[in-house]
């Protein structure tokens, strides 16, 4: 017993030598009044600061390169947001009509493809705002498949309540964030 | 409860105490409410530091890190009848009219880059020195030594842990020129000097978990315009993908003994829970709903996991045995209760609670099963522990801003903290002495 408080010791002082030798040593704090004490306090953990370099860019393809149909605010292919009510991931009769033609409009061209991005409102947890985003892109993602586009042509990403469209903060705001974007991608 | 005559601008007062006119204070401190029963504490400048520069202001450091703590409230110089800085010149009767509890005095000698820091600590109504300390210490650590001196102090008069010396993790999104969004995940000293970025996108970031060990942080990146989990170690800059399969790969959160993480997948349909093991980097499938499951938060045990899940419905927060098993559920109280966290002693969580459209941070004490709503904000989300339990910090939304703040656990002290620039979401306080 003795002798292993003996060796304790040993081995604490070898340890503090070990401390007080390296180049980079931390703070030491030295007394309290009552009882003599030395400790030698970690150094914190440095941070390697990240070095910004030019931002990626990327490969949406812009509606313009594929034809006037998607400008023409008659034609169903114009309408490339499908937007959804609070807390909800069920498409509205509205879009129907335009999902269909964008459905077929990717049938008839079977090397595009389509990026469908679900967005949340900034309401509640963002995490939570992630997965409702994706059950909304699916939910269009489902409508395309079943009208006869393979799943290949299609990708869904959930940005939750992360890429804001507009960045108001009401019901208006909400609303237009709410939403799911149709994306079509270069070859 | 709210009382704004009490409004305190402690941080137009750090910025007069601890930043030079000339460095632009990147965050500002406010207490937004007090603490009526806060401790009378006197901080008198320590002899010597007038010759150090603004930001390390030893005394003005530990005044700031005491204020905000909630616990205490301190005297102002010009209420100071003397300015003593050795034992012999203190005059307990002054201080005691003056109705202060403690009294912290103190002295620098400096030698080039090395300083020794002594101070004396005493309690005003014995008469009696409770600390004395010598701290030797260097420049470049003189911020970090004031709040190891805070850090005494707390830990002597609470009984609990001074969380001043921690970090905390956030990610601020800007609007760029170009009309994009750039967003960074930035890590900052807890009282948000000296914000560094470690990873900048132009594609959302999302989700910071520390490790246990506080070197490494887990956080969701977008980089490559799909979701992906990734650790990063903070002293060498290195980044691993971690997951990067179909669908969701979020919400990380480190387990007790940092060798896994939990995360929410989407690969096989609707979001679940999985166990990643760090090491071979296997997947282990936790929850099996068709509902949304996410946002897991390990027990400080290891043996649970909280999280999210709307398979009643609405979202509430389940929790289940992270080993596998059922899943129970834990809130009852409320429509919307989502992004569970446990307290460091296993005993509470926190939740994001919403209730009528207003999103507040909520505790649920686990012991009574009673949920307590802190906060009076309508938008606020993912709260975060402090280390020693006192305080969470949360993200907050005010006109358009987007904030973090802080309140004590008992949801008496409230503070705000205010960047002077950029939308800050997503806090996450380290668990470490830095």
């Amino acid at each position: 017993m003795h002798s292993l408080t003996k060796l304790t010791i040993v081995f604490i002082s070898l340890l503090l030598t070990a401390c007080t030798t390296t180049e980079n040593t931390g703070d030491i704090l030295e007394g309290d009044s009552k009882n003599q004490q030395q400790q030698q306090l970690t150094d914190s953990t440095e941070i390697v600061p990240y070095h910004e370099d030019t931002p990626d860019i990327g490969n949406e393809i812009s509606t313009h390169q594929l034809g006037p149909e998607f400008q023409d605010p008659q034609n169903p292919l114009s309408t490339l947001t499908v937007y959804f009510a609070y807390d909800s991931s069920q498409v509205q009769q509205e879009y129907i009509a335009a999902i269909a033609a964008h459905a077929e409009y990717l049938r008839s061209y079977p090397s595009l493809r389509m990026v469908l991005a679900g967005h949340g409102d900034e309401r509640g947890s963002a995490e939570y705002n992630i997965a409702l985003g994706e059950q909304r892109a699916k939910a269009v993602a489902k409508m395309m498949k079943m009208q006869g586009v393979q799943a290949t042509q299609l990708e869904v990403v959930s940005y939750g309540e992360e890429k804001p469209a507009t960045t108001g903060h009401d019901e208006a705001a909400w609303q237009m964030n709410r939403r799911v974007e149709l994306l079509y991608q270069g070859q | 409860m709210m009382n704004t005559g009490k409004v305190l601008y402690l941080g137009i007062l750090s910025w007069l105490l601890l930043w030079s006119p000339m460095i632009k204070a990147e965050l500002t401190i406010e207490i937004t409410q007090g603490v009526e029963s806060a401790t009378p504490i006197a901080i008198v400048p320590f002899a010597g530091q007038e010759k150090l520069p603004e930001q390390a202001q030893i005394a003005a450091i530990i005044q700031n890190d005491l204020q905000r703590s909630g616990y205490f409230k301190t005297l102002s110089h010009e209420d100071m009848l003397s300015q003593p800085s050795q034992p012999g010149e203190i005059k307990f009767r002054n201080w005691r009219a003056l109705g202060q509890e403690y009294l912290l005095i103190g002295k620098i000698s400096s030698n080039g880059m090395n300083h020794v820091i002594m101070f004396y600590l005493y309690d005003v109504y014995k008469g009696e020195q409770l600390m004395a300390y010598r701290l030797r210490t260097t420049a470049p650590k003189l911020r970090s030594s004031a709040h190891r001196i805070s850090d005494l102090i707390f830990e002597k008069l609470t009984g609990k842990k001074g969380v001043f010396n921690t970090r905390i993790a956030y990610i601020k999104r800007t609007l760029q020129k170009s009309g994009k969004f750039r967003y960074r995940l930035q890590v900052a000293d807890a009282d948000g000097y000296k914000p560094i970025t470690v990873f900048a996108s132009d594609e959302p970031l999302m989700s910071p978990s520390w490790s246990p060990d506080g070197k490494q942080l887990a956080y969701v990146s977008f980089e490559k315009k799909y979701a992906a989990i990734y650790l990063q170690t903070l002293n060498t800059g290195k980044k691993t993908r971690i997951s990067a399969i179909r669908g969701i790969n979020g919400a990380p959160s480190f387990s007790p003994d940092g060798t896994k993480l939990a995360v929410t997948l989407s690969k096989d349909g609707s979001p679940d829970i999985y166990i990643i093991d760090l090491q071979s980097l296997s997947r282990t499938k936790l929850t099996r709903s068709f509902a949304i499951d996410t946002e897991p938060n390990w027990s400080p045990d290891g043996r649970h996991i909280v999280f999210t899940s709307d398979r009643g419905g609405r979202p509430q927060l389940y929790t289940i045995p992270s080993e596998g098993g059922r899943a129970k559920r834990l809130t009852f109280e409320g429509d919307y209760n989502a992004r569970g966290v446990y307290s460091q002693d296993g005993n509470s969580i926190a939740m994001v609670h919403g209730n009528r459209g207003d999103y507040r941070i909520a505790v649920m004490e686990l012991a009574s099963r009673t949920i307590n709503v802190l906060t009076a904000g309508r938008l606020d989300e993912a709260p975060s522990f402090s280390p020693n339990d006192t305080m969470i910090l949360y993200a907050a939304q005010k006109r358009g801003n987007a904030y973090l703040a802080a309140v004590s656990a008992d949801g008496k002290m409230h503070q705000k903290l205010q960047f002077a620039s950029g939308n800050i979401k997503d806090p996450a306080w380290a668990p470490t002495i830095k």
